[in-house]
């Protein structure tokens, strides 16, 4: 640990650091890849509704000797419809049948009991109607718009309105990759998934606020020096708060990696699998993108600005100047008496 | 989130932990106590998790009406579906409204599923009947007659006398006694509402008659002289005899499946006490009223229920009065039955002609408003289907809350080794503020059960789960703040200090995103989203809440410790290790602190 303490002094110094502004191109490049291929997955493959849209009924029983595949036929005897049956860590089997309505599923449910020899009270049943999940999609869809728009908002106000459009592109970016995942393997879309998708919408956002943060205190007073450019000091900040962000990510990751694996483990794609699996993933596309797309996006907005330009030309100036000198005035490094340089938003009031 | 005035409430801070971390001492100390107390020691759970049945149910716009889901309506059936619901025998069963067009009615496990199913979605039944006989609820019992006096001559002599005085009087003073008694019914803007007018006057001459019989319990089925030619059959006076309303099964039996044009006997509440009726066949339908509201009439002062009726209704209800008003008491009530219950029986003393009429009487504002609605919907004010019916047996929910549990405590345990191996000393803070959230979100969670009916789902199982991270998060933040001032060069108390305001600030940024997110997905959603919305939400706030009375207050005491402060190198907090600057610069660094601290505000 010791090493990435040291790694965390050594970023924190500035002294080693991944040009993440400087590189962003590749990155979203990378991006743009992946955001194609998802669309290209949503579009050819289509996504994997579960029953909750297409209305069907899942019933899962107690432990039972029958086999699978004689579940499978007694459930497709008895609803007349296709089945698909898994063995359940419990022992017990998980019947899910697709196009039953909720008042026909009655009767399969006591054809299924005769059938696997457990009583009828012993059966659980999901039943849903088709426009279940569609509500539910519905209102997802409805929450998002709203959220996004709220969060928009408080972001213009709490930080400044590129780093808000920045967020709103990088939250975009994730639920189109996590979107994109579930389309490329298959994964079913229950309203657990969407459940884990908006979630992520606020965890996307909370990583990404942790570096707006650390950029917000970094470039304040950004103007009054001439040291460092605004894409400079961007960098800075986001490996300055690297350390902090791979850890927050890490802790967020292990609660739900414990319940994927628990609720893939134990009890086959309940609830607990479909939330967890489509946090996993909404959470790791939400710690890169809050990395190497929304911090490089503010710096691409902000770098627009007058100001900023005339600070870039400014600096490159004095480190043209100061190269003709023969002097090393860039801040990379502890230099001299200068080791202010490394703590971010320091660097103006130190200037002598 | 605003910075905070330079120096000021660090210092407030750093001067008195002592005061933060009292306050969340007794906060877990008056939450735990009340948790006892309440004798709500463990979260109520939900029906996925208890076993039991839960359907979502949705309603349905229909054309013509597009401003029929509304929230008065949504309310009306609820409280329809719950009477009936319980009406069942089921206990603790509950029904609310969820977002703006569902209704979730959750039903504890030991029930009829399909039969609760059935009550559930069909459309109530509402009927105008004529009264053929009443009597009090209970069965004639021999108690009764011991105990008949003070109600009974309490609300039976002013009655008498009422009948002589202005009939703005017997209203008033039958509000204590149970409303249906002093009902009446009238055409409204009829020119006789005050002076004792003949109608008036006849109205509560006759109702004086059932008034004993009514409150004083005492004899009941003498003054329920059944006209043979009215009452259909022998056996409906046999049984209408063995009914005891205060039965809740008989109740709910009694009414039931009798087909609108055969008479029944039904049961009713009459101000505090149950009554019991023989009605004749239905005459008017719950379709035949157009709208029904409850009202203040500003001339009396009271609150009386409205009624318009359809053209074909007021047809039907003209016929049916005309023929009541000429009877005598009790027959010349007809009584408004729901779901085979008698919710009101007013007393006709005209034939109420042009499609108006109010119901006047003894109403308080909720009891007219509710008879109005009721009316006003005929039934179920909304039809509704049904969504999604989950029913889940007590043993595998209690499985799923295992693995849920499970999955918790080992996604608590990945964190904490995490946390020790990566903050050692440091940890241990992060860890009791962990365990300081977590006793206070369970007994929260425990004693919103009893308060606002919050069941732990297994999506609100999950939400907790997801939470520990959410909390851990901001422990982190401070931590590497409180590091990288120690890699500044300074000792942990300043460090300590000046870390806070910076991390408090992203601290609550952060927290404030995801608490949106929760309370935006709490909002729009439905049914067990919510749950799990819900739980984020509250773990969300407290996590702020730990944070700034716990965790905070806690690194200012420790930072007085030689631990700490010596930065042992187990203490996570090493400066030789977190790669501090050589003591040289730091007392360089210290020599000149002022624009430093300038900057930090």
């Amino acid at each position: 640990m010791s090493k990435l303490g040291d790694l965390g002094a050594r970023l924190y110094r500035g002294e080693v650091g991944y040009d993440f502004v400087g590189k962003r191109f590749i990155w979203y490049g990378v991006s743009i890849l992946i955001t194609i291929t998802a669309i290209a997955a949503l579009a050819v493959q289509g996504l994997n509704m579960g029953i909750e849209f297409k209305g069907g009924a899942v019933f899962t029983t107690p432990k039972t000797a029958v086999s699978v595949a004689k579940a499978t036929e007694d459930a497709e005897k008895a609803s007349g419809h296709d089945a698909i049956v898994q063995e359940l860590g419990t022992g017990g089997l998980r019947i899910q049948i697709s196009g039953l309505d909720t008042d026909t599923a009655t009767t399969v449910k006591k054809q299924l009991a005769t059938d696997l020899k457990v009583t009828e009270a012993d059966i659980n049943a999901d039943l849903v109607g088709p426009s279940w999940g569609e509500q539910i999609a519905n209102k997802a869809w409805t929450g998002l718009g709203i959220f996004m728009v709220l969060v928009v908002i408080y972001l213009a106000i709490a930080f400044e309105w590129r780093m808000a459009v920045a967020a709103l592109i990088a939250l975009i970016h994730d639920l189109t990759i996590t979107v994109g995942i579930y389309s490329l393997v298959g994964f079913e879309v229950t309203p657990g998934t969407v459940i884990g998708l908006l979630t992520i919408l606020g965890y996307s956002l909370y990583d990404t606020v942790v570096v707006f943060d650390g950029l917000k205190e970094g470039s304040k007073d950004i103007t009054k020096q001439t040291r460092f450019t605004y894409s400079e000091i961007a960098n800075r900040s986001i490996n300055g708060t690297l350390v902090r962000s791979i850890n927050t990510t890490v802790v967020a990751l292990l609660p739900v990696a414990a319940l994927l694996f628990i609720g893939g483990g134990l009890l086959d794609a309940g609830m607990l699998n479909d939330i967890s699996l489509s946090l996993f993933v909404g959470l790791a596309a939400g710690a890169y993108s809050s990395i190497f797309i929304a911090t490089p996006l503010v710096v691409d907005l902000k770098e627009r600005e007058p100001a900023m330009k005339a600070l870039k030309k400014r600096v490159l100036a004095k480190r043209a100047a100061a190269a003709a000198k023969g002097e090393s005035a860039d801040g990379e490094g502890p230099v001299g008496d200068e080791p202010q340089v490394v703590a971010q938003g320091r660097q103006p009031g130190r200037r002598p | 989130m605003a910075a905070p005035k330079k120096g000021r409430r660090p210092t407030g801070a750093q001067g008195r932990p002592g005061r933060a971390l009292a306050i969340i001492l007794i906060a877990m100390v008056a939450l735990t106590a009340g948790m006892f107390l309440s004798k709500q020691t463990t979260p109520r759970l939900g029906i996925d998790l208890a076993g039991g049945t839960s359907i979502t149910l949705k309603a349905k716009s229909e054309p013509g009406k597009p401003d029929a889901i509304n929230e008065t309506n949504m309310n009306t059936a609820v409280g329809i579906i719950e009477r009936r619901v319980n009406g069942l025998g089921v206990s603790e069963a509950e029904v609310q409204t969820q977002g703006r067009d569902h209704i979730i009615v959750n039903i504890p496990k030991g029930t009829n599923e399909q039969q609760a199913r059935e009550q559930v979605g069909t459309t109530a039944q509402l009927y105008f009947r004529p009264v053929l006989a009443f009597a009090d609820g209970a069965p004639a019992a021999p108690e009764g007659a011991q105990s008949p006096s003070p109600s009974a001559s309490g609300s039976g002599a002013p009655k008498a006398e009422d009948g002589k005085s202005p009939s703005a009087t017997p209203s008033s003073s039958a509000t204590s006694q149970g409303r249906a008694l002093s009902e009446a019914l009238k055409a409204p803007n009829a020119p006789t509402p005050t002076p004792s007018g003949g109608e008036s006057k006849k109205a509560d001459d006759n109702k004086a008659a059932p008034t004993p019989s009514g409150s004083a319990s005492g004899a009941p089925s003498p003054s329920t002289p059944p006209t043979g030619e009215d009452t259909a059959a022998a056996g409906l006076q046999e049984a209408f005899a063995k009914l005891d309303c205060t039965n809740e099964e008989q109740r709910a039996a009694a009414g039931k499946g009798v087909k609108p044009e055969d008479p029944m006997i039904a049961c009713g509440q009459r101000g505090a006490a149950w009554g019991k009726w023989i009605l004749g066949p239905a005459q008017v339908d719950g379709k035949d009223v157009k709208d029904a509201k409850g009202i203040i009439d500003p001339q009396r002062g009271m609150w009386i229920v409205t009624m318009q009726f359809t053209d074909n209704g007021a047809d039907k209800f003209a016929k049916i009065t005309g023929e009541l008003a000429t009877k005598q008491a009790p027959q010349n009530q007809f009584a408004i039955v729901l779901d085979g219950q008698v919710i009101s029986d007013p007393s006709v003393s005209q034939a109420l002609t042009g499609g108006n009429a109010e119901i006047s009487g003894g109403f308080t504002q909720q009891s007219a408003q509710d008879l109005g609605n009721m009316l006003s919907y005929g039934a179920l004010p909304l039809s509704f289907s049904e969504d999604s019916v989950t029913t889940v047996t007590a043993a595998l929910g209690g499985e799923q809350l295992k693995a849920g549990l499970i999955a918790g405590a080992i996604g608590l345990l990945l964190v904490v080794i995490y946390l020790l191996v990566y903050y050692r000393g440091l940890a241990f803070v992060a860890i009791i503020s962990l365990l300081v959230s977590a006793i206070l979100t369970y007994t929260i969670m425990a004693l919103l059960g009893k308060g606002i009916g919050f069941a732990l789902n297994l999506p609100a199982v999950c939400g907790a789960i997801v939470a520990i991270g959410i909390t851990a998060d901001s422990f982190i933040v401070y931590f590497e703040r409180i590091r990288d001032e120690i890699r500044e060069g300074r000792t942990l108390r300043p460090a300590v200090e000046r870390a806070w305001p910076r991390a408090r600030r992203t601290i609550l940024v952060s927290d404030f995103v995801s608490f949106l997110a929760a309370a935006v997905l709490f909002i729009v959603t439905v049914g067990k989203v919510q749950g799990f919305a819900f739980t984020l939400g509250l773990t969300t706030l407290l996590d702020v809440v730990v944070v700034f009375l716990f965790t905070k207050p806690i690194m200012t005491l420790l930072a007085r410790t030689k631990f700490f402060a010596s930065g042992h190198p187990w203490s996570g907090l090493d400066p030789k290790r977190l790669g501090a600057k050589p003591p040289l610069r730091r007392s360089r660094r210290t020599a000149a602190p002022a624009p430093v601290d300038a900057k930090e505000a």
